[in-house]
Order: structure tokens, then C-alpha cells, then sequence
């Protein structure tokens, strides 16, 4: 029983920052209908220059998220415009996940020329504080990093709901005729909206890279586990992604502490097939338009 | 008329008597070594187009089962003595069996909707699999590896039997792309990855077609697989599900054209002989990942039909020129009559009005 509240605990706080990622990446997918291959090379990206950042300038993760965020949103605006929107129409859902494949590979391979693959972690002050409540142990590291992820999915909300820009990305979720008709301009929104993806990637991989070590070659780790939270919330809702993490999140640690951690890794792609099994749209999914 | 009937399977024989006969002519090993790779990467890539070229679902998985036909094969004689050595070679129409059927369920949830969730279950499925090899040590031996017992055949002709059965293999692969591109399972592909709900609507077996293309797409594959451990002699679980296979797989298909007979496997000749060349020269540096994306990204933006379809396109645009301009009085003069009827037709409605 306390190694399963344990694991709730663990999984509910790493929940935060899958929930980060994987809201960038259903983002994007509402935006443009591109299931982005690459998010997971762009968090570890994230968590590259942040580690940089922190050993070069002594800067803390947290101070550096809003530079990271910035450098990063500037990288998907490029993205997109050299890569995805040269794609012709009719048969872009295909070719943009394979476009954001090579992205993914590209990256791994600048990474790895650039910060070689040994593995780094970002030894913070805090890194090894914990506490003890009720007998059950709380790393103050993934407190924080739970933290800093609400705060962030907030802006997100906020941005999106709450200015002119978020309400034009959420026309064009919604119905993308219609935006463009109300005076959307969809090429545009699409450029900014990739842009607003990658950026919620590097606040990810500032987290992310607080939590784990890592390496150029963690993205594939990465990959499957955001593409089954976005699955499983349904492709193109934040809320969905949001629990779709807690889910994944939760019920891996559980498996890992209750039952062995070889399976925990197994645990998702069971979930993500029984939900898909009952409702192929996924949980928050509509088949007819975007949902945000 | 008929020379161009018979062209299609006349190619067919000429390129495999001419790979046949490669070995005779007293390679070198490394080059012989070369080649088995660009087969297997011929086998796999016309078996992806099956399903990803033909039906239109981007399975991005197949590394998977490669893996787990390599780990079939590699399981099997753990247990089963090699004495020919020919042995693996007949076990493998049961190590694709066994891949189709661990992919069949898995296919029959992920292909029940779009191809987008498609690819994110293959992609994840490929993943799992390759932790899980890493992980059921009992099973697989984790990053330790297996190996297989090395085939007793002599040093001078080792590559043979491997060249070989991988030519048989491909005219298997090749046959079955003919046959369903000549049946009415390809026109039913077809209608399915053009407009699926349309398809299904006409009576097509949606559901039945799709599946059908997809297990005998990755039991191929899986087949090759187990090829691969038995040549390798010995696999590690980040080789024998790597994702880099599926990537070379698909590329190789859009680089020589999806959907056609001879595209995925001149893509496969053009990029592995490419790749290998380049490795051994860059000696697998990391720049080598960085060129590899440029490649991909560049076919994919200059290229996105593929060598093959645009070749047709420009022959055939040729084709016409040459007999416009050889027979321009006949076939032009009906159609001018024909014009010239329906002219004639309408002011006749009109006076009627």
C-alpha cells in the first residue's frame, strides 16, 4: 500500500511536465493536423541549452526558461516555414510526419556533435533536498519541477484564451474554413502556432532536465510516451493531454513500484491500445472538428 | 502493343539473372557484404510499400518487426541445433507467421481510424518493443545480446546462401507488388487511400484489405529479420529494433516512389550502397546522422513523388509528343467530327426551344 501511494505521488508530480510537452504537441496537431515527430528532440533541446546555460552563466532553470523559451520559439517558426509549409496540401498529413522525422534525426545529430553523447545532468543546489511527509518522500526537485510546469501550462491558458492571437489559434483549431473566412490568416497562425509548440518544448525540457539525465539520444525515449498521451487525450485537446499524462504518468509509476519496472514501460502502449479499442478518437477527441 | 506487355516481366528476369549471377564473377567480400545489406533493405522497403505505399498507412513500426524476427530466429536455436546449416533459411516462413500474428491485433485497433493514429501506434509499438528486449532478460538477455551458432559454411562462399535466399525473397516481394498491382486487392488499395469512407461506402472490404496488406508487410519484413541475426551471428536489442531501420525503410520507398513496383527497390540500391559507402568513409561519425536527415528532408521537399513516378510522367509525356507527332491526321480528325457534332447538336436544342 505505501509503495502504491508512493507511486501516485511520484506519478502525479511527473505528470506536470509530460502534461508540457505533450500540450505543445496537440497544439500543433490542432493547428495544422502535423503529428510532430520531432517534440521530443526539441525538449531535449531545451534541456541542451539550459544545461548550457547553467554551467556556462550559472544561470538557474528556472531564470532560464524565459531564454530558452524565446531561442526556441524563433527555431519552430523556422521550422515550419522551411520544412512544412513548402509541403503540398494533399498529401501533407503523410509527408509532415516524416518531414518531422528528419527533423528529429537532424537535431539528434547536431546535438550530439555539439554536446557529444555522453550523458549530462543539471546538478542544481537542490537537487538531492527532500522531505518527508506522512512517511511518504517528496524530492523538492520534482516538487518544483511540478510547479514550474503548472505555471507554465497556465500561461499556455492564458495565452490562449485570453488574447487575440490565442483566440485566433483556437478558430483555426476549430474550424479552419471558417477562420479563414472571419480573416484568420492560417499561414500565419500555423508559423506562430509551431513556434508557440516548440516554445512550450524548451519550458519542457528546462524541467526535464532538472528530473533526468539525458543524452542526444533521449528523445526516442521521449517520443512514444507524448505521442501516447496525445493519443490518449485525443489528438488536438489540451485538456486531454493534460490527463492523458496524469494517466500515463501515474499508472507507470504505479506498475514500476507495485509490480517491476520492466513493464512499466509497457503499461502505456496497453492503456493507449484498450482506449483506442473503445473510443478510436481517443478520450477528449472529437472525430469532427478540434477541441481546445 | 505487345513489346510493351511483355516489357514489365522481361525487366523482371534480366534484373534477376543479373543479381544471380553477381556472386560468380568473384566479388570481394566487402563488396558481397554490401549487397546482402541492400537487399534486405530491397525486401524490407517493397514490403512497406504493401502497406504504406499501396493502402496509404505510414507504418512506422516496422523496425519492430524486423527485431522480432531477428529474435525468433535467434530464440529458436538457442534451443534447435544447426547441422547444415540451411536450417534457419526453412524456419523462416514460420518466423513471418509468427509476426503477422503478433501484429495483427495491434493492427486491427490502430487501423480502425485515420492513418495519423496509425503512425503513432506503430511508432509507439516499435519503442515498446525495444524496451522490451532490453528488458524480459529472461527472455531475450538483455543488453548482453544473443547469439546464434555460426553457419558452417566455408569462409571463400559465406555471403552465398544469405545472397541467395534474400533474392528469393525479393522475387516474393516483388510477385506479390505485381499481383496486387494486376488485382483487384491494389484497385481496392487504392480506393482505400484515396478516399476510405468513400471505399467503404462502394462496398470495398475496407478493414479486410488493410489487414491483409499489412501482415504480409511486416511477415516479409520479420522474415528478413531473422536473416539478419543468422548473418550478424550475434544481436543486441538497440540493432535489432532500431529506429533507423524503419527511416531507411521509408525513405528508400519515397525516395524511388511509393506505390510502384521498381521504386522502393532502386531507392534501396541507390541509398544503402550510398549509406554504406558513407559510413565506411565517415567511419560512422555523428556527422553521418546529420547527413542522413539532410538527405531525407531534401527528397522529401524537391522529390516528394519519388524517381520512378516522375521518369513515367516524362516518358510518357514523350510517349504522346512521338505519336501526336507521327499520326497527327488520324486520331485528330474523329474528334474534330465529334467536336463538330456536338456544335452541331446545341443550336438544334436551341430552335427546338
Amino acid at each position: 500500500m505505501h509503495a502504491l501511494i508512493q507511486g501516485i505521488i511520484l506519478g502525479v508530480l511527473t505528470a506536470g511536465v509530460y502534461a508540457l510537452m505533450a500540450s505543445g504537441q496537440t497544439l500543433i496537431f490542432g493547428i495544422m493536423k502535423v503529428v510532430n515527430l520531432a517534440q521530443g528532440a526539441m525538449v531535449i533541446l531545451g534541456a541542451y541549452l539550459s544545461y548550457q546555460l547553467f554551467t556556462s552563466f550559472g544561470i538557474d532553470p528556472l531564470l532560464a526558461i524565459p531564454i530558452t523559451t524565446v531561442a526556441m520559439f524563433i527555431l519552430g517558426v523556422a521550422v515550419q516555414l522551411l520544412f512544412l509549409r513548402p509541403l503540398k496540401a494533399e498529401d501533407r498529413s503523410e509527408l509532415s510526419l516524416l518531414v518531422t522525422f528528419a527533423v528529429a534525426l537532424l537535431l539528434e545529430g547536431i546535438m550530439s556533435v555539439t554536446w557529444k553523447t555522453s550523458v549530462r545532468s543539471i546538478n542544481t543546489g537542490y537537487a538531492n533536498s527532500s522531505w518527508t511527509v506522512f512517511g511518504y518522500q517528496i524530492t523538492l526537485v520534482r516538487l518544483w519541477a511540478f510547479l514550474l510546469s503548472i505555471a507554465a501550462l497556465l500561461v499556455l491558458y492564458l495565452l490562449l484564451n485570453r488574447t487575440r492571437f490565442g483566440r485566433a489559434i483556437r478558430a483555426t483549431v476549430q474550424n479552419p474554413e471558417s477562420a479563414r473566412l472571419l480573416g484568420v490568416e492560417s499561414s500565419r497562425v500555423s508559423a506562430l502556432g509551431f513556434g508557440l509548440g516548440a516554445a512550450t518544448a524548451a519550458a519542457a525540457g528546462s524541467v526535464y532536465g532538472l528530473l533526468y539525465p539525458f543524452n542526444s539520444g533521449s528523445h526516442y525515449d521521449l517520443i512514444s510516451r507524448l505521442l501516447s498521451i496525445v493519443l490518449l487525450g485525443g489528438l488536438g485537446s489540451i485538456g486531454g493531454a493534460v490527463v492523458g499524462a496524469l494517466i500515463v504518468s501515474t499508472s507507470s509509476a504505479v506498475v514500476a513500484s507495485a509490480i517491476s519496472p520492466s513493464w512499466s514501460e509497457m503499461t502505456f502502449f496497453v492503456i493507449l491500445l484498450l482506449v483506442l479499442l473503445i473510443r478510436p478518437q481517443g478520450l477528449f477527441g472529437t472525430t469532427a472538428r478540434g477541441a481546445i | 502493343m505487345s513489346s510493351r506487355r511483355y516489357a514489365g516481366p522481361l525487366r523482371g528476369v534480366v534484373f534477376f539473372a543479373l543479381l544471380a549471377s553477381l556472386p560468380s564473377f568473384n566479388l570481394a567480400h566487402w563488396v558481397l557484404n554490401i549487397l546482402v545489406f541492400t537487399l534486405m533493405y530491397a525486401v524490407m522497403s517493397s514490403s512497406w510499400n504493401l502497406v504504406g505505399g499501396f493502402a496509404g498507412y505510414p507504418s512506422l513500426g516496422h523496425a519492430a518487426f524486423f527485431g522480432i524476427g531477428a529474435y525468433a530466429m535467434a530464440l529458436w536455436f538457442q534451443h534447435h541445433a544447426i547441422h547444415s546449416g540451411y536450417e534457419p533459411f526453412l524456419l523462416l516462413p514460420l518466423v513471418g507467421l509468427l509476426a503477422a500474428a503478433i501484429g495483427l491485433p495491434v493492427a486491427v485497433i490502430a487501423m480502425r481510424t485515420r492513418s495519423d493514429v496509425f503512425a503513432i501506434v506503430t511508432i509507439t509499438l516499435l519503442f515498446v518493443t525495444q524496451t522490451l528486449a532490453f528488458n524480459l532478460r529472461g527472455l531475450t538477455n538483455g543488453a548482453q545480446g544473443l547469439s546464434i551458432a555460426a553457419p558452417p559454411f566455408s569462409a571463400g562462399t559465406f555471403e552465398r546462401p544469405f545472397y541467395y535466399t534474400l533474392i528469393v525473397l525479393l522475387a516474393l516481394a516483388m510477385g506479390i507488388t505485381f499481383g496486387v498491382m494486376r488485382s483487384k486487392l491494389g484497385l481496392s488499395l487504392a480506393a482505400v487511400r484515396a478516399d476510405e469512407d468513400k471505399a467503404r461506402g462502394i462496398g470495398v472490404r475496407v478493414l479486410g484489405v488493410k489487414l491483409l496488406s499489412f501482415s504480409v508487410s511486416v511477415g516479409l519484413t520479420a522474415m528478413v529479420g531473422g536473416i539478419w541475426a543468422y548473418y550478424e551471428g550475434f544481436i543486441y536489442p538497440q540493432f535489432a529494433v532500431d529506429p533507423l531501420v524503419t527511416i531507411a525503410i521509408v525513405l528508400m520507398t519515397f525516395l524511388g516512389g511509393r506505390a510502384t513496383l521498381w521504386g522502393p527497390v532502386l531507392g534501396a540500391f541507390i541509398l544503402e550502397t550510398g549509406q554504406q559507402t558513407l559510413a565506411y568513409s565517415l567511419g560512422g561519425s555523428q556527422f553521418y546522422l546529420i547527413a542522413y536527415a539532410m538527405v531525407f528532408l531534401l527528397v522529401m521537399l524537391l522529390m516528394p513523388r519519388g524517381i520512378v513516378p516522375s521518369i513515367q510522367d516524362r516518358l510518357r509525356q514523350r510517349r504522346r509528343r512521338i505519336e501526336v507527332d507521327a499520326g497527327a491526321p488520324r486520331p485528330s480528325s474523329p474528334r474534330m467530327t465529334r467536336s463538330s457534332d456536338t456544335r452541331s447538336s446545341v443550336p438544334a436544342l436551341k430552335g427546338h426551344g
